[in-house]
């Protein structure tokens, strides 16, 4: 086994692992930092981000909205620290980015533009046309081959972490192209492994997005927050579940159901008018939007393909000019994978799994419980998305908090020194063993048979909505299909390239954190963003379930569920709700703040 | 997914470095349908007939650039190419023409990664800026001169394509000129000086024979061959300009 002695390990190379190396390199050029990735670094699901990132940025904005939306739009089940400090830090990334080279649209007069984004009170989306996530992550890996003090490790696979004297001080990682494993060595490690959306079928993730980093936390005891909720984008393409950005809906483009009629307006989120109105209709947060297609589903009002169920979204009014303009790729996916052309023709769509809202635990500096270890972004449950998050939130979290993640990282390793590189090393070597039992022992499981029973089974009981039988039927779907884990058989016995072994390990990954999901969602008795019930808890129970949900590893059996509290710091739970009624509700949280003093 | 029956045959370039002495072909029957893509193809045979082929892929919508290989000879995206458009024929897949194969119908990536780490790819301020100070301002047009070059997914597609990257791997080759270019044309970069130095090389533009392969069969439109084209009047200027100003015209 190679051993490699870092300072500082960041797994995952996307836009929060990338943040995080060069926050790190800059803190302290004299540290050594080890940047594993399973795929080249732009090559990270940080790629396919479409809309664009949050950012307080007009005159007649404020932070306070900013807080206000986030904190409403996740069902209070936010950190409100937390969320003060994410919007107060969004605009100063969105220009560091800027100065990076990150090629923003801009306004006639030079300045980055800014545009409507669902749930968001103001135009606050920076955005690169509608490839948002591919120029923010291009533009830091480029960035990022400036440092010479971070050390890429492409093309290698993290099987472990190495947690020794209650510490985290390192990560195995397999080089894909041998199959040699290299200890990497780390006084402080980074997880920034992205969100686990290939537990579900129907997904808008790539293939990559398998809760790796999850998992491994989870199993070294650091609990996954708030697991049960879980991201449905309301505008997907059928079948792939291949993303239309929310940016479609932000430019104007409208919903309609079967009989062209504008159905959002019978949710809640009217009046339907013709132009787009904030926080209302189109421009609704998404959970409210999946759930709005589920019940036009239940009447029969949305039209059959043969992918699915879909409803229109219509672009026509946008026309040319501006479609090509701030849309290019969504017409580009839409005519390649459709033969659809958005300019006249409107595109089915339907909800698709796209966002884990939990992950690992981790404080307002990104620290774990576990010592020496920090994460960030869509791994990471800092706080700032409660049961529901604001589409183009998660694109400036990847800054903010990558930022703090390897600035931090680096504080704690200047802290503290490696004690005993030997009981590493031996803790490296059983881990090794581990990971080979998979390719040694022979079994008779198909890792897509078993893969393809979970996401069945997890699109059943974890749903849009959810009933306590179905869960119950997931939950003991996936205890069944670790017990058959056991037996899964990796026919390829090789080691360079051998990807079907990377496979078995994902899986056991995806199942632990489908898990920690179903379980989650099972025990939260209420309905709260993203989190609805239809078996007798339809309601908000803020007496009860205002708490985070905290999914603890059991070796042997399933996740044992406990809860924490949540910081509460100047917004109370009130209604939430959008369109007319929304801004109701918020004169009236207005008003009661002003009779607070 | 609608069963319409059909079965392509697909035959794919194997070769597993620690068994096989060359690379071979090896023939599989697959059932589709008329939206799969070629990579669901692959994925197909990787799920339900052979799980030791091996092959890159993840976002299955043409941006993070992982599937590239040859379908019938011609560089493409696995995930935006179609089986519809081969069947009844047989669909070929090979790995990308002029890498070296790893495995299966994975290329080693060093030589393209390294080439790009060569050419600066980052911004070199022309006027320093602080945060506080907020983003620089760019126009339109000024946005308009480079992001087309911005686009490029390093799928290395073109560099399938290219004859020249073929005959010497020297050469810079068209996806990292593009990009080289993107950063010389940045109204926030003022480090032209120093990439053109790379462009006039021998390994540079001046490699480059004008096929304009390479621009063709790029997936996002990024004319690589109008950004090598660009830099050679601009290194040629260079050139001239050399003997008549005392530092040379790169400013």
């Amino acid at each position: 086994m190679q051993i490699f002695k870092a300072d500082i390990a960041i797994v995952g190379a996307g836009g929060a692992g990338m943040r995080a190396a060069i926050a790190a390199a800059e803190a302290d050029p004299s540290l050594t930092v080890a940047l594993i990735s399973k795929v080249y670094p732009m090559r990270s699901h940080t790629v396919a981000a479409e809309g664009g990132a949050a950012a307080v940025t007009q005159a007649h904005d404020s932070l306070l909205h900013h807080f206000d939306d986030t904190v409403t739009g996740g069902d209070w089940l936010c950190e409100q620290d937390v969320v003060d400090y994410f919007v107060a830090h969004c605009a100063e990334e969105m220009v560091q980015l800027d100065h990076w080279g990150c090629p923003w649209s801009r306004k006639d007069d030079g300045h980055a533009n800014v545009r409507a984004f669902g749930g968001m009170k103001i135009e606050r989306t920076w955005f690169a046309a509608d490839k948002t996530g591919f120029h923010m992550l291009h533009t830091l890996f480029q960035t990022s081959i400036k440092y010479p003090s971070i050390k890429r490790f492409d093309e290698h696979f993290c099987s472990d972490l190495i947690v020794e004297d209650g510490r985290c001080q390192g990560v195995l990682a397999i080089g894909i192209g041998t199959g040699e494993f290299t200890l990497i060595q780390a006084k402080a490690v980074v997880i920034a492994t992205g969100g686990a959306g290939r537990v579900f079928r129907q997904n808008t993730n790539g293939g990559i997005v398998t809760g790796d980093g999850m998992a491994l936390a989870y199993r070294h005891g650091v609990p996954l927050r708030d697991m049960e909720f879980v991201q449905y984008h309301p505008t997907c393409l059928p079948g792939t579940g291949l993303l239309m950005t929310e940016a479609c809906r932000g430019e104007g483009g409208i919903m309609v159901n079967k009989d062209g009629y504008r159905y959002l307006q019978d949710y809640g989120l009217g009046p339907p008018d013709p132009w787009p109105r904030k926080k209302a209709m189109e421009l609704g947060p998404r959970d409210r939007l999946s759930q709005a297609f589920w019940h036009e589903e239940q009447k029969g009002r949305t039209i059959a393909t043969p992918q699915g169920q879909v409803v229109h979204l219509d672009l026509r009014q946008l026309g040319e000019k501006k479609l090509h303009e701030r849309l290019p790729q969504i017409c580009e996916m839409a005519e390649e994978f459709l033969g659809v052309d958005p300019v006249h023709a409107p595109i089915p769509v339907r909800p698709a799994v796209h966002y884990t809202m939990g992950g690992i635990l981790a404080d307002i500096k990104t620290a774990s419980p576990l010592p020496g270890l920090y994460s960030a972004g869509e791994c990471s449950s800092v706080g700032i998305h409660g049961a529901n998050r604001l589409g183009s939130n998660s694109l400036s979290e990847l800054c903010v908090f990558g930022k703090v993640a390897g600035s931090e990282a680096a504080k704690f390793a200047r802290s503290v020194s490696i004690t005993s590189p030997t009981a590493l090393q031996k803790q490296a070597e059983a881990a090794r063993t581990r990971a080979l039992s998979l390719v040694t022992r022979s079994g008779t499981e198909r890792i897509a048979v078993l893969r393809n029973e979970m996401a069945v089974s997890m699109e059943r009981g974890c749903g849009i909505y959810r009933l306590g039988k179905d869960l119950q039927a997931t939950c003991d779907k996936l205890d069944e299909l670790k017990a058959r884990y056991r037996n899964v058989n990796v026919e390829d016995k090789s080691s360079v390239w051998n990807t079907e072994w990377l496979l078995a390990i994902e899986l056991g990954y995806l199942l632990d954190v489908a898990q920690a999901m179903a379980y989650s969602a099972l025990n939260r008795k209420e309905s709260r963003g993203s989190h609805q019930r239809l078996d007798g808890f339809e309601q908000r129970d803020d007496v009860n379930y205002l708490r985070h949900t905290l999914a603890h590893y059991a070796a042997d059996g399933p996740p044992r569920i406990d809860y924490g509290a949540v910081a509460i710091t100047r917004s109370q739970p009130g209604t939430r709700a959008y369109g007319a009624a929304g801004e109701k509700a918020e004169q009236e949280r207005e008003s009661e703040g002003a009779d607070n003093g | 997914m609608a069963d319409d029956g059909k079965i392509i045959e697909i035959e794919v370039l194997r070769y597993r470095p620690e068994q096989d002495k060359e690379p071979f072909f090896q023939s599989y029957q697959v059932p589709f349908t008329d939206d799969m893509s070629v990579l669901q193809g692959l994925q197909y045979i990787k799920d339900q007939l052979d799980g030791t082929l091996s092959f890159r892929w993840s976002c299955r919508m043409a941006i993070c650039g992982s599937c590239g290989a040859m379908a019938n000879g011609i560089p493409k995206l696995g995930c935006k190419t179609f089986l519809r458009d081969y069947y009844p024929r047989k669909l070929r897949v090979e790995p990308l023409a002029h890498f070296p194969i790893e495995r299966d119908l994975v290329v080693g990536v060093e030589d393209f990664i390294g080439k790009l780490e060569r050419i600066k790819p980052y911004i070199v301020p022309k006027e320093s800026r602080t945060l506080a100070q907020g983003e620089y301002l760019q126009t339109p047009a000024q946005l308009e001169r480079f992001l087309q070059f911005s686009s490029c997914i390093n799928c290395m597609l073109c560099y399938a394509a290219c004859p020249q990257y073929g005959l010497d791997p020297q050469f810079i080759g068209p996806g990292v000129l593009a990009l080289l270019h993107r950063y010389n044309a940045d109204s926030r970069d003022g480090a032209r000086a120093q990439r053109m130095e790379l462009v006039n090389a021998e390994e540079g533009v001046w490699s480059c024979t004008a096929v304009g392969y390479c621009s063709e069969v790029c997936p996002k439109g990024v004319d690589p061959a109008n950004a090598v084209n660009q830099n050679k009047t601009a290194s040629a200027m260079d050139y001239f300009l050399r003997f008549v100003l005392p530092k040379g015209a790169s400013r």
